[in-house]
């Protein structure tokens, strides 16, 4: 669930916004790249993209007796490298901000922040340790799908513990209390998006051995 | 493990992680956001959000209207770029 349209201090939502730009500003830069080196990833660059799409439009129930969504960032983020998905992740947002009133325009900066850059960082991250460590390729994928969309959700609570400090315990009572709110509810959620994002990346590879499946998919081998 | 299977035992899992919490849980199951709002409000009474959003869907049959919608464009992108790739796989069997 992303920062409600008016819920961010003005200063904050600018704030978001210029520490987002240059990343999406790479992003940008970085499609183009791949667009033209590998021009045959381009349909698994679009999937990648429509994944975050679909997991973003599924409220699913949680523990915590109230609903969220996935964000399905951690896919694109491992395949083709977590800068594309400030772009990728800009798209869905807008489209819930423009169409859903979920999210919003003031608060875009903020939300791409979580969502589309510390999630998709938190995966790619979690990807290379997994390779160097040895992890096998669904375990890899599993824990990075799903701890980048726990950290998103982290990520929120902090940004609103920034905004509204509590009274008496100051930030850190007020960042415990939303990570009550949106990152224990993102537990099971970020469980299920790491099982999906196994599966998903199973159907768009085909039946190849696992360890070949990502540079297949990110086009760099056939 | 055989990859179909793996997927099988995924979805099943993802499916029981979504059906268990409304079977084991008693709560309202309203959007997080929803909650967040709540706390700002409790922290900050009379707390007036400062934009408000320019279009916001008349109703909650149109919103999951939109909600669907946004599922089938993102299903219907993968299902299509998974279909093509089998057909383009086939083609190549057929070739050598």
């Amino acid at each position: 669930m992303h920062i409600m349209e008016g819920y961010l201090p003005a200063k904050h939502c600018l704030a978001w916004y210029s520490v987002s730009a240059p990343f999406f500003a790479g992003g940008v830069w970085r499609i183009r790249k791949i667009l033209a080196e590998r021009p045959q990833a381009r349909m698994n660059l679009a999937a990648a993209g429509a994944f975050a799409f679909v997991l973003s439009a599924l409220k699913m129930p949680s523990v915590t007796g109230s609903c969220s969504h996935p964000t399905g960032t951690g896919f694109g983020a491992v395949v083709f490298g977590p800068a594309v998905m400030a772009v990728l992740g800009a798209m869905v947002l807008l489209f819930q901000a423009l169409l859903l009133a979920h999210g919003g325009l003031t608060t875009l900066g903020a939300n791409l922040f979580s969502m589309a850059i510390v999630g998709p960082w938190v995966s790619y991250g979690l990807w290379k340790l997994g390779q160097r460590l040895g992890w096998s390729v669904a375990v890899s994928m599993f824990l990075a799908a799903a701890l980048g969309d726990l950290a998103t959700y982290i990520t929120t609570s902090i940004q609103l513990a920034l905004a509204y400090p509590d009274p008496v315990g100051g930030f850190t009572t007020a960042a415990i209390k939303f990570g009550g709110i949106f990152a224990l509810t993102q537990v099971p959620l970020a469980i299920a998006e790491g099982m999906l994002t196994v599966v998903v990346m199973d159907a768009l590879a085909g039946k190849v051995a696992d360890i070949r499946k990502v540079s297949i998919l990110a086009g760099e081998t056939r | 493990m055989a990859k179909s299977s793996r997927s099988k035992w995924l979805l099943l899992g993802t499916v029981a992680l979504v059906v268990l919490p409304l079977l084991l849980v008693e709560g309202k199951f309203a959007g997080s956001d929803d909650q967040a709002t709540a706390a700002i409000t409790h922290a900050k009474p009379g707390y007036q959000p400062w934009f408000t959003p320019i279009w916001e869907p008349p109703s909650g049959e149109v919103e999951s209207l939109l909600f669907a919608l946004q599922a089938a464009i993102g299903a219907g992108v993968i299902g299509y770029v998974i279909g093509k790739r089998q057909g383009l796989a086939a083609r190549d069997d057929a070739e050598h």
